[in-house]
């Protein structure tokens, strides 16, 4: 009855103004009191946040470069955990930068920070001087998995390098779907930050433990066959300036570090008898050259034609095909999002619209994204037809991570 | 001699590489630092969009969420009879739990003067479920209504509840205004 009464007094209020209810005036001199609203972690922190990173960055190279310790890089990678990883939560860091880069220069509405473009560039910018030396310590992800490895395998290198294709793949789907404003994949299954926050959905944690336990035997998958910032780093790093080099001086091919990488990144040497012998099977560099713009043309149209599927993660697609494809729906009380969709003021000729928009921009994305697939699957074809001769044991560029494992097991004197 | 020659050659295309490479991201990082802001991004829930749908209280990161009742006193009406704070169909106006509407009797109800009441949430109970909101908003003048508590928030780069909001109601928001809290209530005719 009062309830009735009640919405009686709210539908004869003149919906144009006013409370239903205006605040009272109270005679007891009654002060309401303030409405606490704490501020967000400061940006003076933030900053030192990049200073924090800069500073990891710079020692690492040093240390990796000059000094040479996996002692004291180790010294750094639980510093590094505890600091990007446990204390800061995990956001922002580089990996996930890479997004919102690719959603500032695809939305005009959203001003990157200045801490996000530091965290971008600043690890790059080092892996073109110095190497990976970001996934070296400063990486939490990459951290929170080097402390776990205990016996790692060898996986052969043909598995190792065909994996490796992956990170650029979901680079590049990360890229599109953050630049259409449909989400940040990379943050969304990234397996650690549950662990870094002790809480998060049952799947990420699922996920995290996951990587972790498969990450004692099979070392650092994430960042071998995952990372999608890996592949950058991986791109920068082939054409650094300076690079951990596991001999203080000249190789003298003893082959005692052989077999000390955990992550297989170690380069043997190629004679000249090898290559001549290969020489027949691999000479197909000029034609797998000339097929990559096929390659590129094949991904972009492959990409390209399930730009709907691709489109459909974001939630206004979505829900425009379900209620076009399944009107049913409409009917289903448990439902939310549609529910929520038919109690706004948003029309479907709306949605529809937004929809539409929305695929037109996975249609040119997908194309982009595409072919630059079909060019990574060229190059990788090309890198592995190329032989050149190598003397002595050295790190991969492009795979090596800085761990400076190999270290100890040269016996050559400065 | 031609062992050498290939040493340059290949030196010279790794320094040109390299080359390329800072100037491709020194282009990008201008490009971004052109449009780009001396402010951070933080996530906060519009009040005028929210359709107190419940998904703040579950698809948090955190458990309980950051996001938490606000209430915007100026817009109270002090009313005994509050729409957000009494169960529908309540058996008696007082603060017995069975009567609250509140699952975590997280709203505390004060005497102030007859007939008027004042509710203030507390924080600490309040699981963000946005029941109240709804009643007060039906019932009431809307005047709770959900926000997200800066100080619990560990701003994830991409909000969980925003992704998954049915009236995208969580938007990012600059960090030196980082709240969009009711209280000027010509704004919900704007
Ligand atoms: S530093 Fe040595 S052990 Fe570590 S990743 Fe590089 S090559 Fe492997
Ligand atoms: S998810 Fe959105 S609609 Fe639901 S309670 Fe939170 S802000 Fe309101
Ligand atoms: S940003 Fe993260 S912690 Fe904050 S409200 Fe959203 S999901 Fe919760
Ligand atoms: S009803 Fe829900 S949103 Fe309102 S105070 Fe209680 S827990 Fe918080």
């Amino acid at each position: 009855m009062p309830f009735l009464l009640l919405l009686l007094i709210a539908l004869s209020v003149d919906s144009t103004a006013q409370q239903r209810f205006p605040m009272p005036e109270f005679e007891s001199g009654y002060q309401h009191p303030e409405v606490s609203a704490p501020e967000p972690r400061s940006l003076a922190l933030e900053y030192i946040d990049v200073l924090v990173l800069l500073a990891f960055l710079s020692v690492t190279s040093w240390l990796v470069i000059r000094k040479r310790s996996r002692k004291w890089i180790l010294g750094l990678v639980v510093a590094a955990l505890l600091y990007f990883g446990f204390w800061r939560n995990g956001c922002i860091c580089p990996i996930g930068s890479v997004q919102n880069m690719a959603l500032s220069f695809s939305d005009p509405g959203y001003a990157v920070s200045y801490t996000v473009i530091a965290f971008f560039m600043l690890p790059l910018l080092f892996s073109l001087g110095f190497g990976r030396v970001f996934c070296g310590t400063a990486c939490p992800l990459g951290a929170i998995q080097d402390l776990v490895i205990i016996r790692p395998v060898k996986v052969p290198a043909r598995v190792s390098k065909s994996l490796g294709m992956f990170p650029f793949v979901y680079l590049a789907l990360a890229v599109l779907y953050a630049s259409t404003g449909t989400g940040f994949v990379i943050c969304r299954y990234d397996p650690f930050i549950g662990i870094f926050r002790m809480g998060a959905e049952f799947h990420l944690i699922v996920l995290g433990i996951a990587f972790l336990l498969a990450g004692m035997f099979v070392a650092r998958p994430y960042c071998r066959f995952v990372c999608p910032y890996g592949a950058l780093l991986k791109v920068t790093s082939m054409f650094s300036k300076h690079h951990i080099s596991i001999t203080p001086s000249q190789c003298i091919e003893c082959k005692l570090c052989s077999d000390s990488c955990p992550f297989g990144a170690i380069d043997r040497p190629v004679p000249e008898r090898a290559i001549s012998e290969m020489k027949g099977k691999t000479g197909h560099f000029m034609l797998y050259a000339a097929v990559i713009p096929l390659l590129m043309m094949a991904g972009g149209w492959a990409l390209s034609s399930s730009h709907i599927f691709l489109s459909r993660a974001h939630p206004d697609v979505y829900l425009a095909h379900l209620l076009i494809d399944n009107p049913g729906v409409m009917d289903d009380t448990e439902n939310l999002d549609v529910q929520t969709f038919l109690g706004s003021d948003r029309t479907m000729e709306s949605l529809v619209h937004d929809a539409e928009a929305i695929q037109a921009a996975f249609l040119r994305g997908s194309w982009i994204t595409g072919a630059f697939i079909g060019l990574v699957a060229g190059l990788f074809l090309v890198s592995q037809s190329i032989i050149r001769r190598r003397t002595g044991y050295h790190p991969n560029r492009g795979d090596c991570l800085s761990c400076g494992r190999c270290l100890k097991y040269c016996p050559v004197q400065k | 001699m031609e062992r050498k020659k290939t040493k340059n050659r290949r030196e010279f295309i790794r320094s040109s590489m390299r080359f390329g490479m800072v100037l491709a991201l020194g282009g990008a990082g201008g490009l971004a630092f052109r449009h780009s802001a001396g402010d951070k991004w933080v996530w906060q829930v519009d009040p005028f969009k929210c359709s107190w749908c419940g998904r703040c209280a579950t698809h948090c990161v955190l458990s309980p969420s950051a996001v938490k009742c606000m209430h915007a006193y100026d817009l109270c009406g002090y009313c005994d009879l509050c729409g957000g704070y009494l169960i529908p169909g309540h058996s008696a106006r007082s603060t017995a739990a069975e009567n609250q509407l509140c699952p975590t009797a997280a709203i505390e109800r004060k005497f102030i003067e007859e007939p008027y009441y004042q509710y203030t949430i507390n924080e600490d109970l309040c699981i963000g479920c946005a029941k109240c909101v709804e009643g007060c908003s039906a019932f009431g003048n809307g005047s709770l209504h959900l926000q997200v508590n800066h100080e619990i928030c560990v701003n994830c780069n991409e909000c969980a509840i925003a992704r998954s909001c049915p009236s995208d109601a969580v938007k990012r928001v600059r960090g030196s205004a980082p709240y969009l809290m009711k209280g000027d209530f010509s704004r919900d005719q704007t």
